[in-house]
């Protein structure tokens, strides 16, 4: 693998730009004092862990994610450029699925193979001809890109269905400006704490014809056990809205209410953190006590809005992944301005057998399968490892894309061993509302801490950084 | 607000009242079981204990007849078994918490949240004298803690109105209960009323709800059976009197309906059974019988708990 792009310095040595106030502090600044607001920011996060979200609830243990001081650092101008990619990705999307589920242009074009959405375990067949308020389906939507170098940012992954780790990147904000505010005083950092403000602004332009003048919104939970609850409480808190659990919430006469001290109140926009096997127990999964019964035909009447919409899924697995940009020319008329990683379908017999001859090249990965689960790493695998994925490729092709493995960023990383590069990824959050597109400058950086790591997943060690857009004076 | 968040309010702050209840319990229980021998050895204190706490059926159930002093703490302080225990009540309280974290102020949650974590620090086998009186002053300790928290920090609206309604109907439960410990610790036959032993019995329970300080500044007057019961019963200066709890009853239901603009079952319920408190004499209490005036209140004061539930908590 070549030596990957490192943010803050070039192979020359030289420091870029944008990192220019961060490295003159890095040197000045005694390794003690750093350790020491590391373990001061970890206090606070145990504590605001502890306070908020207690994991494994047998022994309240907090799983606490670890987080490094040292801010990911993107100029403005490269934020700029990355956010109209993250535009035009969006829209693409949601173009996509509006066709999907009505005139379905795109099958019919042969851009998009036709059991890639019937066969597809997330197409819900239940949506077909079916009208959205606004005709949106992904309002919320996570991008995870990576960088290979200062030109190039690649989409990953698309997360169209319930992105989370949103309130991560507000709390590393909230953490860093109180304790490095002198770092905040010597870089024009631009602000990402007005994301609940936009959330709410959008999730309100999302109502339904037929609601109030002023909509009632909520975020709907699985409940206290789901593993992401806090993060559900947490933005309930910031946005100012009632945090419901499906009980809390009943269908009468195709209007969803919920149920007050006062009786019972209309509820217009059900900002769902609860996948769709689960929202309506009368159309999706019986067992489901997590849902609302008949919440699907209040929603087919047109008097609720359901952020995202049913049956995104379809839109945002790794198969569906590697025809994004072909569905953005195809919709917008535009070439992609983010690049996807060049991806090989296994289900296409010639893409199976490079496949199978570079195995230990590549990164293979399940079509659905996600949190960095069930993929092989090629040049980090060993034999058995690789011949158990020969296997499997061979039995059921479908199932499986491949990529090359990326020298992704790197960034500068406080370790135990002192400050290291370390690579990381990037999760902006996109905002689609009727009226506009949000975009808070910044997103969730993820890194692995482990060195020379690719696995910035936090179940496997992934740890996360503020991400910091510069303003240009 | 929604009915779940206002429900869990409710039951959070009538947990973290009956596990303080419950170690006031064991507390008096163990004052009057360690009387000596030669006061007439009577061994139906902790039987006491399972009925003052209403439950001797679950005890049954799971230790059968062995009711020794062991069984009886492991059960109203540990057990997983039994609905009510301490443990039980610290552990409901935390998870109503977690579920309307948003509804609560911060110190109110590491409140209920570092209690819940220090509980696990108690062993529950063979606890000596000396580590059950540190795990009960603890647990009084929390709940205090937690009232203050709930009275120093949250705003006034209806989610304190509902936790505070849900504290006074446990609290005057509770204290109806303790008060009704005395009826079920008999005498033993070679003791007389207003004899040591019973002197003893009345002032463990004055002890155990900490007003026997109180009561001396009330009434001046060495222990006897009407004072006491007046003092919890009728005395609205005592706190934790049944007319103290009633007034703060009906206060706060009548708080919460003029917020929403409309009366019902709960608020006439409150303010008749205050009404009655009122017209109550100690005379008529005793010549009815105690133990049947705490009866009838103990079914009144639920009636009222299941009127709350329907009229504001489904």
């Amino acid at each position: 693998m070549s030596v990957a792009f490192d943010e803050m310095t070039n192979a020359d040595g030289s420091i870029r730009p944008a990192y220019a106030a961060l490295s003159r502090w890095l040197s000045n600044v005694p390794p003690d004092v750093l350790d020491y607001r590391r373990r001061e920011a970890e206090f606070i996060f145990r504590r605001i862990g502890i306070t908020f979200a207690v994991y494994g609830e047998s022994d309240a243990q907090e799983r606490l994610i670890p987080f490094d001081i040292i801010p990911r650092i993107l100029a403005g101008s490269e934020w700029r450029r990355l956010a109209l990619g993250l535009e035009q990705r969006t829209k693409a999307l949601n173009l996509y699925l509006k066709d999907i589920y009505s005139r379905r242009e795109v099958l019919k074009a042969g851009v998009v193979p036709e059991d890639l959405v019937y066969q597809n375990p997330a197409f819900r067949p239940e949506m077909n001809g079916q009208k959205v308020p606004h005709d949106l389906y992904v309002h919320i939507a996570g991008i995870d890109v990576v960088r290979v170098d200062s030109e190039t940012f690649y989409v990953l992954e698309d997360n169209a269905r319930t992105p989370s780790g949103v309130s991560y990147m507000l709390e590393n904000r909230e953490i860093m400006m109180r304790l490095f505010p002198e770092l905040f005083a010597d870089n024009r950092v631009a602000p990402v704490e007005n994301y609940t403000d936009e959330l709410l602004a959008t999730l309100k332009s999302l109502a339904p014809g037929t609601s109030n003048s002023d909509p009632a919104v909520v975020v709907l939970t699985p409940g206290i056990y789901n593993s992401a609850y806090y993060e559900h409480s947490f933005l309930a808190d910031k946005l100012g809205v009632e945090l419901v659990e499906g009980r809390d919430l009943f269908v009468r006469n195709d209007v969803v209410y919920m149920r007050t001290t006062e009786g019972p109140r209309r509820v217009d926009v059900i900002y769902r953190r609860l996948d769709d096997d689960f929202i309506d127990p009368l159309t999706f999964r019986p067992d489901s006590t997590l849902g609302v019964p008949g919440l699907m035909s209040a929603y087919n009447a047109g008097n609720v809005t359901l952020t995202n919409a049913v049956g995104t899924g379809v839109a945002d697995d790794k198969a569906v992944y590697s025809y994004m940009p072909d569905i953005i020319r195809f919709y917008l008329g535009e070439e992609p301005l983010l690049k996807n990683v060049p991806t090989w379908r296994c289900r296409e017999p010639d893409h199976l057998k490079y496949v199978l001859d570079h195995l230990n090249e590549l990164v293979v990965k399940e079509v659905h399968g996600s949190g960095g689960y069930g993929m092989l790493i090629g040049p980090r695998a060993d034999k058995a490892q690789i011949e158990l994925f020969r296997a499997k490729l061979k039995q059921d092709p479908n199932n499986f894309i491949a990529q090359p493995t990326l020298a992704l960023s790197t960034c500068p990383t406080f370790v135990e061993e002192g400050i290291a590069p370390r690579h990381v990824d990037l999760r902006p959050f996109v905002l689609t509302g009727s009226d506009k597109v949000r975009i808070v400058p910044g997103g969730l950086t993820r890194v692995a801490l482990e060195a020379g790591s690719l696995v910035v997943n936090s179940s496997q060690g992934g740890g996360t950084k503020d991400t910091w857009v510069l303003e240009e004076s | 607000m929604l009915s779940r968040t206002a429900d869990n309010l409710y039951w959070l702050s009538r947990y973290m009242e009956r596990a303080d209840c419950l170690a006031r319990i064991l507390d008096v229980t163990q004052r009057l079981a360690q009387l000596p021998a030669a006061y007439g050895g009577s061994t139906n204190e902790w039987r006491s204990a399972l009925l003052t706490a209403g439950c001797a059926e679950q005890f049954k159930l799971v230790y059968g007849d062995d009711i020794s002093e062991q069984n009886v703490i492991a059960f109203l302080a540990f057990s997983p078994e039994n609905p009510s225990s301490i443990r039980n009540c610290f552990e409901i309280a935390r998870t109503n918490a977690r579920s309307v974290r948003t509804a609560l102020t911060m110190e109110m949650w590491e409140t209920i949240n570092s209690s819940w974590l220090e509980l696990k620090r108690y062993s529950t086998k063979n606890m000596t004298h000396e580590e059950l009186a540190r795990f009960m002053a603890f647990v009084k300790e929390t709940s205090l803690r937690f009232d203050g928290a709930a009275y120093r920090t949250m705003l006034r609206n209806d989610a304190f109105w509902f936790s505070r309604v849900g504290m006074y109907v446990e609290r005057a439960d509770n204290t109806a209960r303790i008060l009704d410990v005395k009826y079920h610790v008999l005498l033993p036959d070679s003791e007389h009323i207003g004899g040591p032993l019973d002197y003893f019995q009345w002032a463990s329970i004055l002890r155990s709800v900490s007003a026997l300080t109180s009561f001396h500044w009330v009434y001046r007057e060495s222990v006897k059976p009407w004072l006491v019961a007046d003092l919890l019963i009728l005395n609205a200066q005592m706190p934790r009197s049944l007319t103290s709890c009633y007034q703060n009853i009906t206060r706060y239901l009548d708080d919460i309906a003029n917020f929403y603009g409309r009366q019902g079952g709960s608020q006439r319920l409150a303010r008749s059974t205050l009404t009655r408190l009122g017209n109550s004499r100690m005379e008529d209490i005793f010549q009815t019988g105690l133990h049947e005036y705490i009866d009838t209140f103990v079914t009144e004061n639920n009636r009222l708990g299941s009127i709350v539930n329907e009229q504001y908590l489904l």
